[in-house]
């Protein structure tokens, strides 16, 4: 497993995702999504609504990362926040 | 058939009551049209295998008269590169290496994916359509991203330089391809037919092998097409996989390049005999390419 | 789609495939992250370097220049091939044993390994060897793939219509297959003009194969590799170095892991959000027109 050069915050970074899917899962069964239309212009389920949220926080990143001297935590934190209003209004 | 030409025949008269244009002169003009499509696409084609002509020219003379002067056509004909290559094992088993992975993933990929593509068109569960899209971006994803660490995967695994190797690292685009065009085809299968089967007291496993796989036979046969195409031409990955026992004969090709400067003559025939086998694989599948070119969804 | 039975013990039946895919691409994609945020020197020499690849990534002109190159290309490529793709499924026989031939022929560049593509046209367009650069030289026509970029452009160009528009035409023919052909007839009644029923009866039905051609063209395209590195190895210059070109020079040739990975990741995102707009349109498409089909 050495050649996969494990760092901590990519370990973090992983199994944030892992829980997120295994949260998503475990929510489904509990109670099944129902698809539906908010602001956005598609009818969504909600693990649609979390993969558009986790593809535009990607997006988010790299902006800021790239093209801007701003702090990576505020990427994060507007991220964060753009995936709740998602979820909840998307 | 029958129904067809009479249709057509209705047609004509339809036409013959309605048009102004005498049937004559609309034959005619439907003859003239039909004539220049005719030509366009022997146009096309021409220009299609113009290149492929070239190849197999050059492949048939000798190095001194491809370099030494133009001519359209071997003027002394020479089986030599050919012979050159299949009496040389170090180039003949670059085919039966490129051969040997192509069927492994063949085989590999249609065991897995038949029966997730039934589950795919016949079942809808938790994260299906996520995992369904989670595919299709493995068959988008750039090899050329997934290089290195595949070099390190398979060699902590030890099977760098094994044709399973190869095999194992096209079903990531292969099974997705695989698994997009045989559920079209499954969706096309009433449902009905499932049920009863079950209702008659067929198990799953055996009523999928006796019944289900038999009646889209044509679907299988135009995946594996596709399997075979997209794993026989695809050399990024085979050739970071591999280094001598496993080679693919399109990175034996490079070895024409040498000092001297290129053998063109071996490199051109090389190059015609890599074209043969899809030939092959296209003739048996002609008649269900067709359909299945659409994928299943028409 | 809506006479699907929930039952996810479907689960079972999809697992053999999903260990093999992710075997195949989750542990190198996480491998390619930890390499992304590190410079990697050796087996156990490894520094953590945070966001710096992605920065420098990001406003790297080679690359940046790169991917508008590769953007061109790519609408480029499209643009001719999907009009021609549709021109030649309309002018190909519909039966017989003409259509299997032609069938036969026009399949024949798609089965060709991408580095012989590359080394057919090599040889083809060479201005001693080739006959297209030796035609063209006679004709008078300055022509050199290795020194004009203008040249090495319309030649790869060239070389990518021909071995890709047969997908675009065979997937077009199989559409124009499926119409009854008793749309036809009906169209002759009413006398609708040649356009007419172009418009009207064959691109309706061709829109559904259409959009798997043109996704399936546009990532195809997006990710070349093989044929321009055979036919012009990216030169002359830079002028036809693509996405995967940059990226497997650094990667394999510079030993440059940290930045290449950083790089992949990037050309991943880029990909996954097009396929990710191409997917949900097919399939909001389907859900519109029928019923049933598709996952």
């Amino acid at each position: 497993m050495s050649w996969m050069v494990w760092t901590v915050p990519t370990a973090i970074f992983f199994s944030s995702i892992a829980a997120m899917l295994a949260g998503m899962t475990i929510w489904e069964i509990l109670s099944p999504t129902i698809e539906r239309k908010g602001f956005l212009p598609i009818a969504t389920t909600r693990g649609d609504r979390l993969f558009i949220g986790l593809l535009s926080a990607a997006f988010i990143h790299l902006g800021v990362i790239g093209f801007t001297s701003l702090s990576i935590w505020i990427a994060l934190a507007v991220s964060a926040v753009w995936l709740l209003v998602l979820m909840r209004w998307g | 058939m029958s129904y067809q030409l009479e249709n057509t025949q209705r047609g004509e008269k339809y036409n013959s009551i309605f048009s102004k244009v005498s049937p004559a002169k609309r034959r005619n003009r439907t003859a003239r049209a039909h004539w220049r499509s005719r030509i366009l696409l022997g146009l096309y084609l021409a220009l299609m295998i113009l290149p492929i002509y070239w190849l197999i020219n050059m492949s048939l003379q000798t190095n001194s008269e491809i370099l030494g002067s133009m001519t359209l056509w071997p003027q002394n004909l020479t089986f030599d590169n050919y012979i050159g290559i299949f009496t040389n094992s170090s180039w003949y088993m670059g085919y039966v290496n490129s051969m040997l992975y192509v069927a492994m993933n063949m085989l590999i990929t249609i065991c897995v994916a038949l029966p997730a593509a039934y589950a795919f068109s016949r079942y809808t569960f938790i994260g299906d359509k996520h995992l369904f899209f989670w595919l299709l971006t493995n068959l988008m994803a750039p090899p050329a991203v997934f290089l290195l660490p595949y070099f390190q995967l398979y060699y902590s695994v030890g099977l760098f330089d094994t044709h399973i190797a190869v095999a194992l690292a096209h079903c990531l685009f292969n099974i997705p391809l695989a698994i997009w065009i045989l559920e079209g085809f499954m969706s096309s299968v009433p449902k009905e037919i499932d049920e009863t089967a079950y209702i008659d007291g067929y198990s799953f496993p055996r009523f999928f092998v006796k019944i289900f796989i038999p009646m889209i036979r044509s679907g299988i046969g135009v995946t594996l097409f596709f399997l075979f195409m997209f794993s026989w031409v695809e050399l990024l990955l085979a050739r970071t996989l591999t280094a001598t026992d496993a080679q693919p004969i399109g990175m034996i090709m490079t070895r024409t390049s040498t000092a001297s400067g290129i053998d063109w003559g071996t490199l051109a025939a090389a190059g015609v005999l890599t074209i043969i086998p899809g030939i092959l694989v296209v003739y048996f599948v002609r008649n269900h390419i067709a359909k299945g070119f659409a994928l299943g969804r028409t | 789609m809506n006479n699907k039975v929930p039952n996810n013990r479907a689960w079972l039946l999809v697992l053999p495939m999903l260990l093999l895919v992710a075997f195949s691409a989750i542990i190198p994609l996480m491998t390619v992250v930890n390499y992304s945020v590190q410079d990697v020197l050796g087996p156990n020499a490894s520094f953590f370097t945070g966001t710096e690849w992605f920065k420098s990534m990001l406003n790297d002109d080679a690359l940046q220049a790169a991917f508008l190159r590769q953007i061109s290309f790519s609408l480029i490529i499209l643009a001719i091939q999907i009009p021609l793709g549709i021109g030649i499924a309309l002018i190909m026989p519909k039966r017989g044993w003409q259509a299997s031939a032609v069938l036969i022929l026009i399949t024949l560049p798609l089965l060709i390994p991408w580095n012989v593509v590359g080394s057919i046209w090599q040889i083809f367009t060479r201005g001693d060897i080739g006959l297209m650069g030796w035609g063209l030289r006679e004709l008078g026509v300055e022509y050199n793939i290795t020194r004009n970029a203008g040249d090495a452009w319309v030649t790869i160009i060239l070389m990518d219509v021909w071995h890709w528009t047969p997908l675009v035409a065979m997937l077009c023919y199989s559409g124009l297959r499926s119409i009854p052909e008793a749309y036809y007839q009906a169209a002759r009644i009413d006398r609708a003009s040649k356009w007419a029923v172009f418009r009207y009866i064959q691109l309706p039905k061709l829109t559904n194969v259409l959009v798997i051609a043109v996704l399936l063209r546009f990532m195809h395209s997006f990710m070349i590799y093989a044929e321009p590195f055979v036919l012009t190895g990216g030169g002359p210059g830079s002028a036809t170095t693509f996405l995967s070109q940059s990226l497997t020079t650094m990667a394999v040739g510079q030993q440059d892991l940290g930045p290449s990975a950083a790089f992949s990741l990037i050309y991943f995102l880029v990909i996954l959000l097009v396929s990710w707009v191409f997917y949900t349109t097919i399939m909001n498409m389907q859900k519109d027109k029928s019923p049933h089909g598709g996952a």
